[in-house]
């Protein structure tokens, strides 16, 4: 695991008044040799918190970007075993905290308890998967939690406000707020309601709350890291990757990060 | 969870089933949860989804003597439940029916749906035009091409068929496709899942639904016979025909129950859709079953000549039958399947859906081996496959 845990790092930001910048990728894209590189980028520009994605061929929570950048991995050649060593040889040099990102079938399939073991070992500090909700598996929920990563919950804009301190106790690190009903991908225009329904879910769980899905500029980025204490960017951020490579990835996080510092 | 959860409210057969979806949809579950187990109870809901089936789907269907095809079989008591003769032609209608009256019983005027084959699809599409709802259904790209005739049915019926191109283009993404759109649209939309497949409690609402077919069987044949079946026999792709017409028999235990799977090209070659007899534990669509992947758990692509049991996954509930051992299941190629298809029509003038014909090509090989009464789910007609099989046969330039 990293030495500096997620927590850890969500507060440095808070004492540095800044939101926490937290750039989602998918490993093996756009090649399968790609990933380390990928992720020096990030966290050499702005990145405090990575979420990287270990593709399953079934995405059913991401829109066509992720959709396509998981199957592209996939055709790669990308295994979880492979996703893992990656992550290995990224931790000799950097000690930024990687949340991996995935759906449950692939961490069945290899198997829960070493899944949890091997990927600590190769330096992650948490786990997100999108297909198992609060309260869904509560024997496999409760090995995750007792595990040394942080499992990171996610409510939704559909979550009833009496289900979220539930949601919040079983998970640690951070809180993902959702920041509309839909899939991943990028949207021109953030909701209204977004910054009532974040202060209200910051005031009933005692962690860092980030927001996600849609955020796609640094004007995004600016209005939700004005209310959350992270700001997850996903699609967007691939789509640079696709355009430009790693050149314009990393062009793009710079603009992120100077657009959530910037005082308001 | 509650510490002791009811066995109605239970969310698994076994260990199988569950809620396996993103956070979002959590409240649509549980709203329609609740407005399901609300109308189980209602006997107003209820008596108009009983007159909706007898007027407007032609319930009860006819139970068959299939005595020229016994004959050929080497079994004198063989009879085919005709779920074929249903409107729209397959069981799917018993089925959506009763999930459109829900949704308008929520609120909820915007429907989806999934389709391989293009039968749910039609039924989805027919359900909404009788209750003015809105529809909208994805089918795979290449499912679009194998059943054009059945994506003009559904727009005729007014819905509207949005081609799906990710993945493997067929059954297995439309359903991704689907809950996408779901997931984006939780509040003003219900998704008719077409099989008992998907999260809790969808697996058991349709089951419920169709369970009319076995109910109906069951008395039948004892009227007809005084007696129960040796064993009855059904296809299964999701499954929601074999659990409608196991149902009713389940406490039956002299009753064998039989469900056929799509064996493809073959075991062997890696081409079916055998999800039982070849697959193992896993998650897919919102729920744990038996489920076709590869060593690193990504989702293996199936194969059938038949585009309704063409899909990796299969029911919870099957998957639990299946390791109690209340049910066995078998499975047949497409060759089989395809002289099964071709039997039936030329014995008894019944052209049978290709999903169905597996049922029937297990009667045929097996059919002998069974003492006693033998119960079969014609689960759909074969009108939507004579296109395919034409080609298939070389016949396509008749078309």
């Amino acid at each position: 695991m990293s030495d500096i845990s997620i927590s850890a790092a969500f507060e440095a930001c808070r004492a540095n008044g800044q939101s926490a910048l937290i750039p989602y990728i998918t490993a093996g894209y756009p090649t399968r040799t790609s990933t380390v590189q990928v992720l020096d980028a990030l966290a050499n520009h702005g990145a405090d918190v990575i979420e990287l994605g270990i593709p399953f061929s079934d995405p059913l929570a991401d829109g066509p970007t992720i959709q396509k950048s998981s199957f592209v991995s996939l055709e790669n050649g990308t295994t979880v075993e492979g996703v893992l060593e990656d992550l290995r040889v990224f931790r000799k040099h950097s000690d930024i905290p990687i949340v991996l990102f995935t759906y449950l079938n692939p961490v069945l399939r290899y198997g829960l308890t070493s899944f949890l073991a091997d990927a600590e070992a190769a330096g992650a500090s948490g786990l997100l998967m999108t297909d198992l909700p609060s309260g869904s598996d509560p024997e496999l929920e409760s090995e995750v939690i007792t595990s040394p990563l942080d499992l990171i919950r996610l409510v939704a804009p559909t979550t009833p406000l009496n289900r979220v301190p539930g949601v919040a106790s079983g998970g640690s690190g951070f809180l993902y707020y959702i920041s509309r009903t839909g899939v991943t991908g990028t949207r021109s225009k953030l909701r209204d309601e977004l910054e009532g329904e974040l202060t209200s879910i910051k005031s009933a769980v005692g962690m860092p709350v980030a927001v996600g899905f849609g955020i796609s500029t640094g004007e995004q980025a600016a209005a939700a890291g004005a209310v959350a204490d992270g700001v997850v960017v996903g699609s967007a951020l691939i789509q640079t990757l696709e355009r430009g490579g790693v050149a314009e990835a990393s062009q793009f996080l710079t603009s992120l990060r100077l657009a959530l510092d910037r005082p308001s | 969870m509650t510490e002791n959860p009811s066995p109605m409210r239970s969310d698994r057969f076994g260990a199988f089933g569950g809620r396996y979806v993103p956070e979002t949809l959590i409240r649509a579950l549980d709203e329609l949860n609740d407005a399901y187990d609300q109308a189980r109870g209602d006997t107003e809901f209820q008596a108009h989804l009983s007159t909706l089936l007898a007027d407007f789907a032609g319930r009860p269907t006819p139970l068959y003597h299939a005595r020229r095809l016994g004959e050929a079989v080497g079994h004198g008591a063989l009879y085919l439940k005709r779920e074929d003769l249903n409107h729209t032609g397959a069981h799917k209608i018993n089925n959506t029916l009763g999930q459109a009256l829900l949704a308008l019983k929520m609120g909820k005027q915007r429907i989806i749906a999934e389709t391989g084959a293009g039968q749910h699809g039609v039924a989805t599409a027919t359900a909404c035009a009788l209750f003015d709802l809105d529809c909208v259904v994805y089918m795979g790209e290449e499912d679009v091409d194998r059943q054009a005739l059945n994506v003009y049915r559904m727009e005729l019926l007014g819905a509207e068929v949005r081609p799906v191109g990710s993945g493997t283009r067929t059954l297995k993404d439309a359903t991704n496709e689907a809950i996408r759109d779901w997931v984006t649209n939780v509040e003003t939309t219900h998704y008719i899942i077409g099989s008992v497949v998907g999260p809790d409690p969808f697996p058991r609402m349709v089951r419920d639904f169709q369970s009319v077919i076995g109910r109906e069987a069951r008395a039948q044949l004892l009227e007809v016979l005084g007696q129960l079946p040796a064993a009855v026999v059904a296809c299964v792709g999701g499954g929601s025909n074999a659990i409608g017409i196991f149902h009713d028999f389940i406490e039956d235990e002299e009753v064998q129950l039989i469900g056929v799977e799509a064996g493809g090209a073959g075991l062997e070659t890696g081409q079916h859709s055998a999800s039982l007899a070849a697959g193992m534990p896993g998650v897919l669509h919102g729920s744990l079953s038996y489920l076709l992947q590869d060593p690193d758990g990504q989702v293996a692509p199936a194969h059938s000549i038949s585009a309704g049991l063409d899909y990796p996954g299969v029911g919870p509930e099957h998957s639990f039958l299946k390791d109690t051992q209340r049910a066995q299941y078998s499975f047949v190629t497409d060759d089989a399947a395809l002289d099964a298809f071709h039997q039936l029509s030329e014995l008894e003038g019944i052209i049978p859906a290709l999903e169905s014909a597996h049922a029937v090509a297990h009667v045929i090989k097996h059919g002998s081996e069974y003492d006693g009464p033998l119960l079969v789910c014609l689960s759909g007609r074969g009108d939507k496959d004579v296109a395919h099989v034409a080609r298939i046969e070389g016949r396509g330039s008749l078309l």
